[in-house]
Order: C-alpha cells, then structure tokens, then sequence
C-alpha cells in the first residue's frame, strides 16, 4: 500500500494505491545438487576468475558495445527523482484512446477516508469516458498511469513510455476481398461462438502441474506426464467456414436438447 | 547509429509462426512483441572496466557451481525443502503448440483492463492475407473479441485477440487468480457525492480535458541516466572499453564457426549442415 494524493487542477484527493496484481508465481531457491546447500551469488570478473565485492564494483552505462561510462554513486544518487505523494493529473482524454498496448501494472486506487471527491472523480469518469493520464513518483520511480473508473472506484494503471512501445506493423491489403457470402458466413460463425468473458474458467495449468509435482514428491510419489494435443490441417476458406458452422450449429442444437 | 539498427532489428523478428485456427479455418499468423526493454539498464563492471558475470558458489564446499550442478528447491510450509530438477519442470512444460485456437468472441468491452498484461502484433503469414482480413473485418464490425489460450516459450498463455484498423493484436491475460478485485483490496464502503462536489469535480475534470492521447508525453524515465553518460561520453570523462571478456570471447568462436558453416553451406561449396540450427544454448537454472 501506498499513500498519495491525485492533483485535478486545484483539487487535491488523498487516495491509497493497493497492487491488483498478486504474485503467484512458484519461487524456487537454486541449491547445490550434490548438498542441497543454497547457492550464494557473487559477482565474477570472467577474465581473471576473481570474486569482486560491492566495494570493488562499478557502475557503467554502455554507450556502445563494449565502451562504458562509469557513473558514481553520487551521480546516480542526483538522478533518482524526488519523493512526492502527488500524483498528477495532467490530461483526461476519451478512454478509447488508450489502447491495452499502453498498460503495464494496475493498482486499486482506493479512498482515504471518507472522499466524496474521490466518487465525484470515479462518476465523473464513468459518465464522461474518460481516463486520466497522470504522473508521479513512487519509490523512487518516476512512472507514467492512467486513472480509469472501475465500478464505483477508481484504478491506476502504470504505462509504458513511448520508447518501450513498438509501432504497429503494416498489412498489405488482400488480393483479393472477401466475398459476400464468405463474410456471411465468417459473421454467422462469430455470432455462433459467441459468448461472455468469464477469468475464472480459465487456470494456469502449467503452474498447477509444477504445485502437484511438488506436492507429490513432498509425500514421496511420482506423477504422470501429461498427454499431447493435436494438431491439424489446413482448408480451403468458404469450405472451411461452411463446415465449421455446421459443427458449431450441431454441437449448439445438442446443447439445446441436452438442457431441454 | 547502429544502436537504433539493432532496435530495428528486435522490432522486425518474429518468434512464434502458427494459425490461429477459428472453426477450421486456419490462418498463418506470425507473432510480434509489441514492447521492446527501453534502455537505462547499467552493467556492473570491475575496476579495469570489464563487465562482470553472475556466478553461484556452494557456501559450504566454497567452490562456483556450473549450471548442471544446480537444482531447484521449493521451501514448504513446514519449512521441508522439496528437490525439483530441470528435467522435471521440462517434461512438465506445456507441449510446444503451433496453433491459437480461437474458441470464443466476446464483446470487446467486457474484458477488464485489470487483466492485460503484454501485447504482441500477429500478422498474416504466408499465403494467409485473404482469411485474415476477413477475420478483422468481421471481428471490427461485430464489436468482439476472440478469446484463446496457446504455447509459447514453454508457457501457456490466456489471450485476448482484438482487431483495429487492420490488423489483429494479442493480449496476453492474466489470469483470475493473479488479479486483486476491489472486494479482495477492502476498499471502503461508497459514499453518494453530494452534487456540489460533483459540480466542482466536473468543472476540475473538464479544465484538463484534451481530445486525443498523445504518446509524446510518454517520456522514457531513462531519459536523464542516458543523457548524463552521453554527456559524460563526448567530454572523455569516466570512459572504459572493456578488455576482451574469455567467456564471452567463447561464445563468439561458435557463433563465428556457425556463420562460417552457413555461409559455406549457402554457397554451395558442401552440401552440408545447410539446415543445421545454431547450437542450442545449455539451458541454466538461472535463466
């Protein structure tokens, strides 16, 4: 959690930024194979084989490959921009504007308090379609955001700076365009497969699997390797979509009839 | 610059090639990173200037540990530690998979943004443009999105695809699990604004608003470490060329025979090892 203050022009609105990303991520420690010792890390110079300490290590910032410039302690120390709770609201554009290329890390911006103005600002938000673009400073990072309403609340996303952003490539027009009964049919197999977005029908197996094996091997046991997917073969467009609708229509009408 | 030739070059790679297969319509797609790292990273080097490498070192034997000495350990509640190897994460690993299924469309809108995590480009490959095109077109005017888990890189991945302007773009989701809601945060119980402070916060809103986003003032947060070494760089102070690392020397040689073994293979001159990869790199525990 981090306490901040979001600058609208004159307003100042004490806010609270809690992470919306939880690490789930499985960490391991290295350990030596032999020993099961935990490994320590040290800095090696590879010419020399020699072990250096903090005390002996410089920084350098590679100009060109192989050429560095030493920075100092001081220097980099002059660089970090100053601490600051204000997070400032420079600009509210349309919400369409900002395409998900930009977002990085969403936090939940929650109230300090009893804020009437924090809700005024996640209405005013919702109402209108916009997202704010802000600035600020949070340990000793300088970062770029963008404040959107969630519901009734509000979150901050950070964003990637314009250089992390790759400009989008360009497709060379079809040959030849679709035809009609082609779009009909890839539009009937679009609304076919319709349905909602739902997160929680979706696991990461995978990290699963890795929980299992550990679990597994904690009570002794071994595990089976999981079977291989298959793959398939290529069609001829207006065949292919005509065959997928009646694949989707029939697995539909079963559905029906199942539930019915 | 041949530091901006390089980024062009990152840019224009792809990594995955597949289909994204919709119904049994399959159409070769290949995969683009939309992000590159931007720059601002700094080395650590030795007194002469050369970069120094990452090595671990058994405590207890005090001696450094080559990658295939390392296993990984998971600590459990009990404080048990649980020996897990490479080649167990490996077989474990997803399959590797050549193809995006796209199983459903959703209203494009209805995906929170909470959940978003990277963007890659996917472009039409070979003979694809026809099918791709009408995949966006349809996609673009029905409002939707496609959802679809694939492989890559030996992780599975939840995406979303979305079409605009042409092109499709994938977002690699998040999934439940990783994501906070503002219920699990315990975020304060709502209060009504009373309409005065609506007023004054519309009136603070609408002072600031602009019609379009512009990147430009997306500055990298680098800016100033890279403008300090480049300062320092052309007035000659704190310089250091690194000597010719051993390790890294090495890792040239092969990489040079490999070129050399191309370059032959391609002229003709043996019929040999036209189709030999590159040498695969050891794996390390490390990454």
């Amino acid at each position: 959690m981090w306490n901040g203050k979001l600058g609208v022009g004159k307003l100042g609105i004490d806010v609270k930024l809690y992470a919306a990303v939880e690490d789930v991520a499985i960490h391991f420690h290295l350990l030596h194979a032999r020993d099961e010792e935990r490994v320590q890390q040290h800095m090696l110079n590879p010419n020399t084989g020699e072990v250096r300490e903090a005390d002996q290590i410089q920084k350098g910032y590679e100009v060109q490959r192989g050429t560095f410039v030493l920075l100092s302690p001081a220097e980099l120390a002059k660089l970090a921009p100053a601490p600051s709770k204000s997070i400032e609201l420079y600009a509210f554009v349309p919400a369409s504007q900002l395409t998900p290329v930009w977002y990085e890390r969403p936090y939940h911006v929650g109230p300090s308090g009893k804020s009437p103005e924090y809700f005024a600002l996640a209405r005013v938000l919702s109402e209108r379609g916009l997202v704010g673009l802000a600035r600020w400073v949070m340990r000793k990072h300088a970062y770029h955001g963008a404040l959107r309403a969630h519901g009734d609340y509000l979150t901050l996303s950070t964003l990637h700076s314009a250089e992390e952003v790759v400009a989008a490539p360009r497709v060379a027009p079809a040959s030849r365009a679709a035809d009609a009964k082609e779009l009909a049919m890839a539009e009937q197999l679009v609304e076919a497969l319709a349905g909602e977005f739902d997160p929680a029908e979706f696991k990461d197996e995978h990290r699963e699997r890795v929980l299992e094996l550990i679990q597994a091997k904690a009570r002794g046991k071994k595990l089976k390797l999981p079977p291989r997917p298959r793959a398939r073969a290529a069609k001829p467009l207006a065949s292919a979509l005509e065959r997928s609708l009646k694949m989707v229509q029939r697995q539909q009408h079963g559905k029906e009839r199942l539930s019915a | 610059m041949p530091d901006s030739e390089v980024r062009e070059e990152t840019r224009a790679r792809s990594f995955w090639s597949g289909t994204l297969s919709f119904g049994l319509v399959s159409i070769p797609v290949d995969l683009l990173p939309a992000h590159r790292s931007a720059e601002g990273s700094l080395r650590m080097l030795d007194r002469d200037g050369t970069p120094l490498v990452r090595r671990y070192f058994c405590p207890s034997e005090e001696k450094q540990l080559e990658s295939e000495e390392l296993v990984h350990g998971y600590e459990l509640g009990s404080g048990k530690v649980v020996v897990v190897t490479d080649e167990e994460l490996e077989a474990l690993a997803p399959k590797k998979s050549r193809e995006i299924d796209l199983r459903r469309f959703v209203d494009r809108d209805s995906i929170d943004p909470l959940y978003f995590e990277r963007s890659y480009f996917l472009v039409p490959g070979a003979d694809s443009s026809k099918a791709y095109r009408l995949l966006c077109e349809v996609m673009e005017r029905s409002g939707r999105a496609g959802i679809a888990t694939f492989v890559m890189r030996e992780k599975e991945y939840l995406i979303a695809i979305f079409a605009e302007g042409g092109l499709l773009r994938a977002e690699t989701l998040r999934f439940a699990d990783e994501v906070r809601s503002s219920a699990d945060v315990g975020l304060p119980k709502r209060v009504t604004p009373d309409p005065r402070t609506l007023d004054k916060v519309r009136r603070a809103v609408a002072g600031l608003e602009q019609r379009k986003f512009s990147a430009r003032e997306l500055s990298d947060p680098h800016e100033p470490l890279r403008k300090l070494a480049q300062q320092k760089y052309r007035s000659k102070r704190d310089v250091v060329r690194a000597g010719e690392s051993q390790a890294e020397a090495g890792g040239e040689i092969i990489d040079l025979m490999e070129v050399l073994r191309r370059s032959l293979a391609e002229s003709g001159l043996t019929g040999k090892g036209s189709k030999r990869a590159a040498p695969r790199r050891k794996r390390t525990a490390h990454g």
